[in-house]
């Protein structure tokens, strides 16, 4: 395992720059070209382009080689396991794709063709609520962060329907990042508490935060070290008491789905992670889609425009309200992310929902007691779909979190996320999710073994690992002093960037 | 780790070199090495005013990101241009080329809430516990 | 139908290995009363023939739809591309060992939309246009603390409406807009003389929401007393035609590029744009990628300058964005690479000739052009409610109504022609009339 050059089986080349085989002429591509064309005299020359837009020249089939080079290059879930905890990186099935292909000819302004898919729609929020047993939603979210910020413009609007200018939103400290971020920017000053020795909040402890400023707590449950917060009714007990709402945060609903309700542990507003749960394809960053769902007080704020049914029991849009926080999205959200979570809720009907957060405990829970032997479980609490491993054991022989990652790669593993949630050091968090083959979850965990057996014999081969990637390890140091964010930028700059080194 | 006899230090990990009313700030030794690679520093520019305690600046590594606050209150004459382009200089030479802002104290009674280097040895050992 | 590939015996041997009876025993943790024991009132399992059957849907055949959406050509090359795994099922690029090609693809994005656009800088993506549009005001308010946001009132009315959603509990900064010239379509210039200064961040649509292309040169002299100002591009095709936006100097460039490779959707995924200059780029919400070297000094790519970001600075990050429109960046840049500047420039001609051929055929047959500015590939007509219900049961669809969005324009219609339209489209409208 030494020598990189006898391990390097990819049969990639570092593929170039589509500018490095740019060569004018090259695209031969003949464009549709209906009309006559006019000569746009009436246009200012001022403003009219005398150039070609600057853009690379290249053949159909390099473009196709170029992309399709790249993609060998990455991993996806077709590949095998991807364990990043929190992320719910589960099979995404190929009926979903094909049928919310379908609605891609569609423009949201052809009110005919739209009267089925607001039907869709509807049958979707009326599936998510009773899911969640929550009382209404909005589709419109586009990504998790986008439902956060959404349902907190949504509380805040009721606490100024109130006449209360509440400005504090409590945060556990296992939450993601978007969480106070999302409350800045609603206008709220975010929080942070402590979540309990046991790893999940306490009710003592909320009690030591409430005062007439406290708007909500914001919290995920499953926690991000995939313990239930099981204090969660009496939380939301001295919440509401206290004139406060309660939020959660749908990012681990796998846990739970068809198991336990966020709407019946007391929460008033929350969102959901489609590209999560939902199984719709994560797309290498997105597009995700984060509907929200509200109890029924907070239904008037909901943002616009609202799904509403007409006389002919057929559905129309309503796009005027005075209540309502407004609109949130130029279309209609990430509409056919919509439409596949509609078709994977409709593939596997009440049981087989149930079954997923069944299986996606079983598999993380299996892996757990396989690895709890050869790494270190910072919390003996029980855990639902994810777990936290620390790298302290192997720490002893100098192998960390990042050594463990990179290695993972160089087995032919995505690696779990890493260094999240930060109230563990050095955390490694795991979540298998319930579409894991048991031989896939016994590879990963031979890995992981082979992984903690390497770190005691032979430390000092990890770091240079990824010894089998397309890439070495991939210097982030170097790109955030030199910062070459674009082709142009990377000949002046590259140059005086070397020279520097 | 070192820190240098001759310098006062804060309890946010800045030290403060004073010659007489004029004090130059950098982040201490134990800074630099719990940030990682330095990757960018920002400053408030010469002629704004700070106060003890307040913030002047951010350094960044490739995943923090650190606020910097003022040793003591004043006007910034001084901050360092070369931190721009050369932002290693922060893990290379903390106490040197690395010095981030220079100010013009207005009460010297406030360098009396600095810690010393023993002081701030005793206080990190401390605090990295 | 299930997605589960475990036996019962399997899971059966995964509770012995983990010690425990019985699956439910795993959820212990769950207070009884807060564990849902009865069956969800939800349809199905259904099978794939039953789930084609219910998912049908009937689009129109001929339309003249946009503002803001556009049906443009996708070469073949785009779905063949970006529906292979490796991107389509890919998470975010943060371990960039093992997603070179996300991020080489991203950064090819950045590259050819900071080149299309002559700006600095491009982030990996945003949502869409309005929510580009509506974070660009709070990258203005916070590097600058203007107080003040003046947005054209011909920007697209859905941008404006997002810019108030995000806006609405800022009671520091008021939202003003700039009206347009009733007769050209343009932006009012004196009025917007009027209304910009140092404490101002500005917004111009280009092409407007009525199709109109702005004096963007002789606006940019005023838009440069702004405190910062942006250009919103919403049909980024008109970039094959016109100027590049960073020519005229703005601080950002923001809008959607839906138009390059992405469907319509129905409405979404959208693919936003923020591009901007490099005193602004430590103020840019979102994802970049950025051009390193790995351990042996070869070409690599990482995600960078994440200190900007909710996932480090928490609570006072320049934006909450984690999840992007990533996919819809790769196809954008597939597009791109597919259509290649020449494509691109004929694209636009088209649009822009298609528009011209049906604004002629539409004053053969009478009907009012509202503005005489000149138009991209969009222009707004006086329409009754009859002549638009008697067209669409004739089955063409004439556009968007947007007499409600500018009660000013009583009977405005938005046509739009793009190269999907073909000339019989256009002339089936003139006959139907």
């Amino acid at each position: 395992m030494h020598e990189r050059k006898d391990l390097t089986i990819f049969p990639e080349r570092v593929e170039p720059l589509l500018s490095a085989i740019n060569k004018q002429g090259k695209n031969t591509r003949q464009m549709p070209a209906p009309f006559d064309v006019y000569p746009l005299d009436d246009i200012d020359k001022d403003i009219q382009n005398e150039d070609l837009p600057d853009l690379p020249d290249v053949s159909e089939v390099e473009t196709v080689r170029h992309f399709t080079r790249l993609s060998r290059l990455n991993y996806g879930i077709d590949h095998g396991i991807y364990p990043l905890g929190s992320c719910t990186m589960k099979y995404n099935p190929k009926i979903c794709e094909e049928i919310a292909g379908r609605v891609k000819d569609i423009h949201p302004a052809d009110t005919y063709a739209m009267t089925d898919i607001l039907k869709i729609l509807m049958e979707l929020s009326k599936d998510l609520e009773e899911i969640c047993g929550m009382d209404a939603s909005t589709l419109w979210g586009a990504a998790g962060a986008h439902g956060e910020l959404t349902g907190m413009l949504i509380i805040k609007k009721a606490l100024e329907k109130k006449g209360e200018n509440r400005s504090t939103v409590l945060i556990p400290d296992t939450a993601h990042g978007t969480n106070p971020a999302s409350c800045t920017i609603a206008g709220f000053n975010p929080v942070q508490i402590p979540s309990g020795p046991r790893g999940y909040l306490e009710a003592s402890t909320i009690k030591d935060y409430l005062d007439d400023d406290v708007a909500a707590l914001m919290i995920t449950n499953p926690n991000t070290l995939g313990i239930f917060e099981q204090e969660i009714a009496h939380i939301a007990e001295l919440l509401h008491n206290n004139g406060s709402y309660l939020y959660m945060d749908g990012a681990n609903l796998n846990a739970i789905l068809g198991t336990s309700r966020p709407g019946d542990m007391g929460a008033d507003c929350m969102h959901l992670n489609l590209h999560k749960t939902f199984a719709s394809p994560h797309g290498g960053g997105g597009p995700g889609s984060g509907p929200v769902l509200v109890k029924r007080h907070l239904i008037p704020y909901l943002p616009l425009p609202w799904i509403v049914a007409d006389e002919k029991d057929s559905y129309t849009l309503k796009w005027d309200s005075t209540s309502s926080i407004g609109t949130i999205h130029s279309g209609m959200g990430n509409l056919a992310v919509l439409i596949k979570t509609l078709a994977y809720i409709l593939s596997l009907g009440p049981e087989g929902i149930k079954d997923v957060s069944h299986v996606a405990t079983l598999n993380a829970n299996y892996i757990k007691t396989r690895l709890s032997k050869s790494f270190d479980i910072p919390y003996t609490t029980p855990t639902l779909h994810e777990f936290v491993l620390t790298d302290k054991r192997q720490q002893a022989n100098g192998v960390t979190t990042m050594d463990i990652a990179k290695a993972l790669i160089g087995f032919g593993i995505h690696p779990p996320t890493i260094y999240f949630p930060l109230v563990v050091n050095n955390a490694i968090m795991i979540e298998p999710t319930e579409t894991e083959p048991l031989e896939e979850l016994k590879r990963f965990a031979d890995i992981m073994e082979t992984i903690a057996t390497l770190a005691e014999t032979s430390p000092e081969i990890f770091k240079d690992m990824p010894f089998v990637s397309p890439v070495g390890r991939v210097d982030e140091v170097w790109a955030a002093r030199h910062l070459i964010l674009t082709w142009d930028m990377g000949e002046s700059n590259k140059e005086a960037a070397v020279s520097k080194q | 780790m070192n820190f240098p006899g001759e310098l006062k230090y804060t309890k946010d990990h800045e030290w403060a070199r004073i010659n007489d009313n004029m004090v130059t700030v950098g982040i201490t030794d134990y800074a630099q090495q719990e940030l990682g690679d330095v990757v960018y520093v920002e400053c408030n520019d010469a002629g704004t005013r700070v106060e003890q305690g307040g913030v002047f600046g951010t350094v960044e590594s490739v995943k923090a990101v650190s606020e910097l606050y003022a040793p003591v209150t004043g006007t910034i004459v001084e901050a360092n241009k070369t931190l721009e382009d050369t932002p290693e200089l922060v893990n290379t030479d903390c106490y040197g080329d690395a010095w981030m802002i220079a100010i013009e104290l207005t009460d010297p009674s406030e360098l009396d809430n600095l810690m010393d280097a023993g002081k701030y040895e005793t206080y990190v050992s401390t605090e990295s516990k | 139908m299930s997605f589960i590939p475990l036996s019962r015996e399997e899971r059966k041997e995964i509770l012995d290995a983990i010690g425990v009876e019985d699956e439910d025993e795993l959820f212990e943790t769950i207070p009884p009363h807060l564990r849902y024991k009865e069956s969800l009132n939800i349809q199905g399992p259904l099978d794939e023939e039953t789930l084609r059957a219910r998912f049908q849907f009937r689009p129109h055949k001929i339309s003249f739809l946009g503002g803001g959406i556009y049906n443009h050509h996708i070469p073949a090359v785009v779905d063949a591309i970006a529906s292979r795994q490796e991107f389509y099922t890919a998470y975010t690029p943060y371990q960039p060992e093992i997603s070179q090609g996300t991020l080489q693809a991203i950064f090819e994005y950045q590259s050819m939309m900071a080149s299309l656009t002559k700006m600095y800088a491009s982030n990996a993506s945003m949502y869409d246009g309005a929510t580009a549009l509506a974070e660009a005001t709070l990258m203005a308010i916070s590097a600058k603390g203007l107080k003040r946001v003046v947005i054209t009132r011909a920007t697209n009315p859905a941008y404006r409406k997002v810019i108030n959603t995000y806006l609405q509990f800022n009671r520091s900064v008021e939202i003003l807009e700039v009206p347009f010239n009733i007769i050209s379509g343009q932006v009012d210039l004196d009025a917007l003389n009027d209304m910009v200064d140092s404490d101002t961040a500005l917004f111009i649509q280009q092409p407007n929401f009525f199709g109109i292309i702005e004096p963007l040169d002789k606006i940019a002299q005023t838009a440069a007393k702004a405190g910062f100002w942006g250009i919103v591009i919403t049909e980024m095709v008109s970039l094959g035609l016109l100027k590049p936006p960073g020519a005229f100097g703005p601080d950002v460039v923001v809008g959607d590029a839906q138009s390059f490779g992405n469907p319509q959707n129905a409405g979404g995924p959208l693919l936003g744009v923020l591009c901007t200059t490099k005193a602004s780029i430590r103020r840019m919400p979102g994802r970049i990628v950025g051009l390193t070297r790995d351990s042996s000094g070869k070409k690599a790519f990482c995600l960078t300058l994440a200190t900007r970001e909710q996932h480090i600075r928490r609570g006072k990050a320049t934006s909450n964005i984690c999840s992007n429109q990533g996919l819809c960046a790769l196809r954008a840049a597939i597009y791109l690479s597919a259509v290649g500047p020449r494509g691109l420039k004929k694209i636009a001609a088209q649009c822009a000739s298609g528009a011209r051929y049906l604004m002629k055929l539409m004053k053969e047959k009478g009907i009012d052009v509202i503005f005489n500015g000149p138009v991209f590939n969009e222009f707004v007509v006086r329409m009754e409610d009859a002549r638009i219900k008697a067209l669409e049961e004739a089955g063409l669809v004439p556009g968007i109504r947007i007499e409600n969005l500018y009660p000013e324009i009583p009977g405005g219609q938005l046509l739009t022609v793009t190269e999907m339209n073909t000339k019989k489209d256009v002339e089936c409208m003139k006959e139907r009339i």
